[in-house]
């Protein structure tokens, strides 16, 4: 019974069924006004059925394009896009580097790990990395940040812009083309391309992702979304699991979509819980399997030994790899022993 | 904007009669449910459905702000981002004023380290005048423990303050000040909690100190998946406290000793390096906070009292401005003293770590010279 799995209401589904009209092909030829009229609904309902069928049956028109399937696109064609898709700096050179430039424009990234260990200053990091200008190799983007937690401290956020500033003034003095560095840029400039919300129960948060769509449309300079984190509200007030799983695949079903849409980078920051297998208890990220699924590219932060480090635990075209990282006054950065290794050689 | 009443909205007024006939009445309600689900149960079109949620979407979602205007604001309203200084010079420093608004801050560390004289002494500063560097202001404290000793409460503030303290009412008027509450089991505590939520505003609340949140949860339930639930609730409970009255909560944590089948690692981890075990074994000596990792991911701020080798360290665990530093403390008349106001910059995941060796001496030494 195809018909079971087109958008349209029930009720019009049972009439459908009723009136014999179970595969979609059998929808295929119909006019409105004969369906209309076999149905006994008014013919904007009609046409409305046929639409939707039209659009779950789109496997079979091939609208003589060269295209087989419309809205496919070829691998070369992305492998293209892809190359001209930007990355947005972590400013550590070791994580840029495993993460293959950076954070990648057009998927969903999750970076999780355990309290303190900075998954908030690379949210902030990485909102205003977005913002470096196009002639030093950044986006020159604004950044969404939702913060479900009230762990976003601005003041921190303007010591993190003050030291990118300085970092862009001295990038631009290398290269020396001081014409092209005309407009003054302030850290207060780089505080407001930072969109904040604050968000206090799980309700809001789907609200405001599936309100990102009309919002981003008007704010198309856009380039990263940071939810900071994803998991808070969903931890706290739930009962219902499968519904829990259902809202979660939702939004994360939707972010994919945006960051498709708009070429942006959405990162999602997510809590650690402990899993009993194997017989032992280890670490994992919150929310369980199934939403393991859901992110593109899943990044965790550890400690090993005395130093921080990312590892990539999932991604469809990175190789896993760990790479330590620090944080300091400025934000996230090289790894002090890295450092030294440097000046040693 | 959660339970904005669906009719408030100015969808079409079809649309809302269908919902409300399927008992949809606000935006949780139709939010907590799936577009497909919707279409489904109301028996209308995608189309529709798929336009009714964007829109109640968008009414429901909280307007934005740039960071800017957050800075601004935090600028403009001394009290957005004030900070209760706690007198330590050298944290205050690090913490750019002292205990934030509006955010959880924790103290973790064994018994008897000083957790109960840090708030009773932050109790005092907070009731204390403006002029004298307070916030003049009613303090809540819950002792869950029933450890507040108001002998202790005067005595720290009279050595700390003597000017304050030696005029003439007014230890009766800053002690006055200061709402001791004792509740006995956990659904007291709930339901003083929900009606501080009520008095916070009206009575000038300045602080509310949870001493300690350990003692709430464990003396009601035996481990397992009831103790995490009600905890959760209460995490955001206080959380959402703590936000919407911009005042500052300090909440105590215990102690537990690690669980030798507990590994603090990722399965990733163990297959990649043998040698780690190793590590992780060595640190089993120590100490872990008594409510977990959960609990731990919903704090602003960490500081973590601990005893070694005869001394005491107050550490900077966790905090999105400070970077992870000691201070050596002790503890005098006057409540809690730093030691040195420069703390010691400490790398690695030590800075989470709980030692407890040589404590007893210390309290041996203390028991003999408080009364």
């Amino acid at each position: 019974m195809e018909v079971l799995r087109l958008a349209v209401s029930a009720t019009q589904r049972g009439k459908l069924i009723s009136a014999g009209y179970t595969s979609l092909s059998s929808l295929s030829s119909l006019s409105p006004s004969d369906l209309a009229r076999d149905l006994q609904i008014s013919e904007s309902e009609a046409s409305e059925i046929l639409k939707a069928a039209s659009h779950c049956g789109r496997l079979d028109n091939s609208d003589g394009s060269h295209a087989i399937v419309t809205g496919a696109q070829t691998a070369w064609d992305m492998f293209h896009e892809e190359d001209l898709s930007r990355c947005i700096t972590t400013s550590c050179a070791d994580l840029d580097n495993i993460l293959g430039g950076g954070i990648n424009c057009k998927e969903v990234t999750e970076i999780g790990g355990v309290p303190g260990i900075g998954k908030t200053q690379l949210g902030i990091q990485l909102a205003v990395n977005v913002q470096i200008p196009v002639d030093c190799g950044g986006l020159g983007g604004k950044a969404i940040y939702i913060d479900t937690e009230g762990s976003f401290m601005v003041e921190r956020a303007l010591q993190i812009a003050e030291a990118c500033v300085e970092d862009v003034l001295e990038y631009r003095s290398l290269r020396k083309n001081f014409q092209a560095c005309q407009v003054q840029m302030q850290p207060k400039d780089f505080l407001n391309n930072i969109l904040y919300f604050r968000i206090c129960s799980y309700t809001e948060q789907i609200a405001v992702i599936n309100y990102l769509e009309k919002f981003i449309s008007e704010h198309k300079d856009v380039k990263i979304i940071i939810i900071d984190s994803v998991t808070f509200h969903f931890r706290q007030d739930f009962e219902d699991m499968a519904l829990r799983t259902r809202l979660l695949s939702g939004i994360a079903l939707k972010l994919m979509k945006l960051s498709k849409k708009y070429s942006l980078a959405v990162v999602l920051l997510n809590q650690v819980t402990t899993k009993y297998s194997d017989g032992s208890f280890h670490l994992t990220l919150a929310l369980g399997d199934s939403w393991s699924h859901a992110c593109t590219n899943r990044v965790i932060l550890y400690w090993n030994g005395n130093e921080r480090y990312a590892y990539i635990d999932k991604s469809p075209s990175l190789r896993s790899a760990s790479a330590p990282y620090s944080v300091t006054g400025k934000g996230i950065r090289d790894s002090a022993s890295n450092y030294k290794r440097i000046k040693m050689m | 904007m959660a339970n904005k009443v669906l009719s408030e909205m100015g969808l079409p007024k079809s649309i809302t009669n269908i919902f409300t006939a399927r008992n949809l009445l606000t935006a949780k309600d139709v939010l907590s449910l799936t577009e497909f689900e919707l279409t489904e149960l109301l028996d209308v079109g995608f189309a529709e459905v798929t336009t009714a949620v964007a829109q109640v979407s968008e009414i429901a979602s909280p307007p934005y702000q740039t960071a800017l205007s957050l800075l601004e604001q935090c600028i403009q309203n001394e009290y957005l981002s004030g900070h209760l200084p706690t007198c330590l010079k050298g944290l205050d420093e690090v913490l750019y004023g002292g205990i934030p608004f509006g955010v959880l801050t924790e103290l973790v560390g064994p018994a008897g380290i000083g957790k109960t004289q840090f708030c009773m002494k932050l109790s005092l500063l907070a009731s204390l005048p403006t002029k004298f560097g307070g916030l003049e202001g009613r303090v809540i404290y819950v002792d869950v423990e029933s450890k507040f000793s108001s002998r202790r409460m005067i005595e720290i503030g009279v050595s700390s303050f003597p000017d304050i303290f030696h005029m003439e009412g007014m230890a009766q008027e800053m002690a006055g000040r200061i709402l001791v509450l004792q509740p006995s089991s956990l659904a007291e505590f709930t339901e003083s909690l929900q009606q501080i939520k009520v008095s916070l505003l009206q009575h000038q609340v300045k602080l509310l100190v949870i001493d300690s949140m350990t003692a709430v949860v464990s003396g009601e339930f035996e481990q397992g998946p009831p103790r995490q639930h009600s905890l959760g609730w209460h995490i955001s409970f206080i959380k959402s406290l703590a936000e919407f009255s911009r005042i500052p909560v300090v909440v105590t944590n215990q102690v537990r000793s690690q669980c030798s089948d507990e590994i603090s690692q990722y399965a990733f981890q163990v297959r990649s390096r043998d040698d780690t075990i190793e590590e992780s074994a060595r640190f089993d000596s120590h100490l872990v906070p008594a409510l977990g990792i959960h609990w731990s991911h919903a704090v602003t701020i960490r500081l973590v009292l601990e005893a070694k080798s005869g001394e005491r360290f107050m550490k900077v665990a966790k905090s999105p401005i400070s970077p992870p530093l000691v201070f050596p403390f002790n503890i005098t008349s006057s409540g809690i003293s730093l030691l040195s106001d420069v703390g010691v910059e400490m790398i690695g995941p030590q800075i989470n770590a709980i030692q407890n060796q040589g404590h007893s001496d210390i309290i041996n030494f203390l028991s003999e010279r408080l009364p």
